[in-house]
């Protein structure tokens, strides 16, 4: 009676199978989610109507075949016109209906009535460059967060972002509830009104 | 004295690669789980632009991608170096956008189309008259949702070359 050791199996090509997948894996897959600027594109309507909107309510940017940047009619630089579309948007400069409680802007006559009247109408050539499209995008969309921010911080002490970031981790469902009605009262106060028309040749 | 140089003079034990495999795995099993499976091969160039005011894309299964862009050099000679638009693994022209919206469309389950969104993944060196082009086509076929894919960082770096 000889007890024989069961026999071994050689595992040092395992290795090299397990190497093998590894790389197919690291080849063929991304890690990296993407992220970018969420837009809305307005839907087609079959007979516009007239809409007349104020001069003074519209915040008229341009930007021409060779990427310069037109703000009113004056030319620009890409970092000001953040400063200059809140200036516009918090400027509430409206009388009776129309009084704006909780801007802090100059209460100009000449600029916006109220924020939920300001409109940016944004026109780009065909010329224009992509990347520079996604910065002037990019610095509007900035100036809306940033007076959201602020109105949402004094109302609810937390910003704007923050309580975006809240809604998407929580789990429990009255916060979730709590958290839109929020989200909607300060975008109610600052309504996103950014109207691009057909691009100019 | 001499059991010390019966040591020296002893051999190196080999080391052990039995657990060689295992950590191997280990990476393995890491990616299988963090990835997701590449969907296009980029036949453009595709530097995206920088901006900061971004949101997540995340329900990849809920994204419907259209590339533009210049072509990258490969195919330049079969292709030309105009800004063109890549739908799936193929160029493509912008009027075959509408056809390749509402086939996407087709393979999703009903309750989720209201959902879907289109990434613009558009080379940061094209003029805009193309990307009014795919905007006016998704208009058309009602794809109103559309997120410019950009880089996360700021925003001056898109003016430097």
């Amino acid at each position: 009676m000889t007890r024989r050791l069961a026999p071994s199996v050689n595992a040092g090509s395992m290795a090299d199978i397990a190497f093998l997948l590894l790389i197919f894996f690291l080849v063929s897959t991304t890690i990296e989610t993407d992220v970018g600027i969420m837009r809305k594109l307005p839907p087609i309507i079959d007979d516009p109507s007239d809409i007349t909107i104020k001069k003074k309510n519209i915040f008229r940017v341009e930007l021409n075949q060779s990427n310069e940047l037109l703000v009113d009619g004056t030319i620009m630089k890409v970092k000001d016109l953040k400063t200059a579309a809140i200036a516009f948007l918090d400027n509430g400069g409206g009388t009776g209906d129309l009084t704006c409680a909780y801007c802090k802007g100059n209460h100009n006559a000449k600029s916006s009535d109220n924020p939920n009247k300001a409109v940016i109408s944004f026109v780009n050539s065909r010329e224009t460059n992509y990347e520079t499209y996604i910065a002037v995008q990019n610095e509007l969309i900035s100036a809306y967060t940033e007076l959201r921010n602020r109105e949402a911080k004094k109302i609810y002490g937390i910003s704007y972002i923050e309580m975006k970031k809240r809604l998407k981790k929580t789990n429990s469902k009255e916060d979730k509830k709590v958290l839109k009605e929020r989200i909607k009262i300060i975008q109610s106060m600052y309504p996103e009104k950014i109207s691009e028309a057909e691009p100019r040749t | 004295m001499s059991k010390f140089k019966n040591k020296k003079s002893a051999q190196l034990p080999e080391i052990s690669t039995a657990s060689l495999p295992d950590i191997v795995f280990m990476l393995l099993f890491f990616f299988m789980v963090a990835t997701v499976m590449r969907q296009n091969t980029l036949m453009i160039q595709n530097k995206l632009p920088v901006a900061d005011q971004i949101e997540k894309l995340d329900k990849k299964d809920l994204v419907m991608y259209i590339y533009a862009g210049k072509p990258s050099s490969r195919y330049r000679a079969s292709a030309g170096n105009q800004a063109r638009v890549q739908l799936n693994d193929k160029f493509a022209d912008v009027t075959d956008i509408k056809a390749f919206i509402l086939a996407e469309r087709a393979s999703k389950r009903e309750e989720v189309i209201p959902f879907l969104t289109t990434a613009l993944k558009v080379d940061g060196d094209t003029n805009m008259g193309l990307v009014g082009d795919i905007k006016s086509e998704l208009r058309e076929v009602n794809a109103l949702k559309i997120n410019y894919t950009t880089r996360t960082g700021d925003v001056k770096d898109n003016f430097n070359p």
